[in-house]
């Protein structure tokens, strides 16, 4: 759990949707090089994918920049995404986690809104904070047996007032 | 990080063949082909064959299309998906909504 023993790694590039795949390339050199599972580095592809699409399509008004971190642990990898921008409900984003309902009729589908309940779903724990601008913190452990036990639930830190 | 796609017209029924990756870059691409299609009640079948990755934004369209075929009384159907894409249909639940079938496209 020491910060220290931990690599660091940053990024910051333009919240732009052509960089997204840069950044999903990122993560499979970076979780690659971790020694992780060829499924485990699909998920966080897809899972830091959906953390950046949501920082282009919601945190800026103009332009901005979107700030992803990867911080290897002998044990685990947290990837931070993070962003300068408006913040959105976070308790209402969380009420509304969930799969697609079947029994509701197709055209009451919603096209948007699956990618926070992806990003739970695919890492082994994820933790918001929305002080300034969105940071979301991402963890997928090395070891699919040694997940903590809060898994497939967010937690949301909030700073002391 | 690219997508192509390319149709063909078969006796009743669109055939769309999508390849490469299916994301916040690619998907508006994918969606202006897609809808159209869907919104003039043709009957559409998506080869996905060859995609190696899709997320939200790619899941996001296929909805769209099928809200589209569905007020059409037309047809949507997903073909040749691998593996890794049929996840995140099971993932989503998505795979319950929309007409998902294993055989591989036939070109």
């Amino acid at each position: 759990m020491n910060q220290h023993e931990a690599d660091h790694i940053l990024m910051s590039v333009p919240a732009k949707p052509e960089y997204v795949g840069v950044i999903r390339l990122t993560v499979s050199g970076i979780a690659n090089r971790a020694g992780f599972t060829y499924d485990d580095i699909e998920d966080m592809k897809i899972a830091v994918a959906e953390a950046c699409t949501n920082v282009v399509n919601h945190a800026y008004e103009e332009s901005g920049m979107m700030n992803v971190s990867f911080l290897l642990y002998e044990n685990r990898m947290e990837i931070i995404v993070a962003d300068s921008g408006q913040s959105f409900d976070v308790a209402k984003a969380k009420d509304h986690l969930g799969p697609v309902d079947a029994s509701r009729p197709v055209g009451d589908l919603k096209e948007g809104g699956l990618g926070l309940f992806l990003i739970s779903t695919l890492m082994d724990k994820i933790e918001i904070n929305d002080e300034s601008g969105i940071v979301l913190v991402m963890t997928k452990f090395l070891h699919g047996d040694e997940v903590e036990q809060d898994v497939g639930g967010i937690q949301q830190t909030q700073p002391e007032q | 990080m690219n997508l192509s796609i390319r149709y063909e017209n078969k006796a009743d029924v669109v055939v769309l063949y999508v390849a490469g990756e299916i994301d916040a870059y690619t998907a508006p691409k994918l969606r202006e082909e897609l809808i159209p299609l869907a919104e003039k009640g043709n009957n559409v079948k998506v080869d996905l064959s060859d995609v190696q990755y899709i997320d939200s934004t790619g899941l996001g369209v296929f909805i769209g299309a099928l809200k589209a075929t569905d007020a059409n009384n037309s047809r949507l159907t997903l073909v040749g998906m691998s593996q890794r894409v049929q996840r995140l249909f099971t993932i989503t639940g998505l795979d319950e909504v929309m007409a998902i079938e294993e055989e591989e496209g036939s070109k």
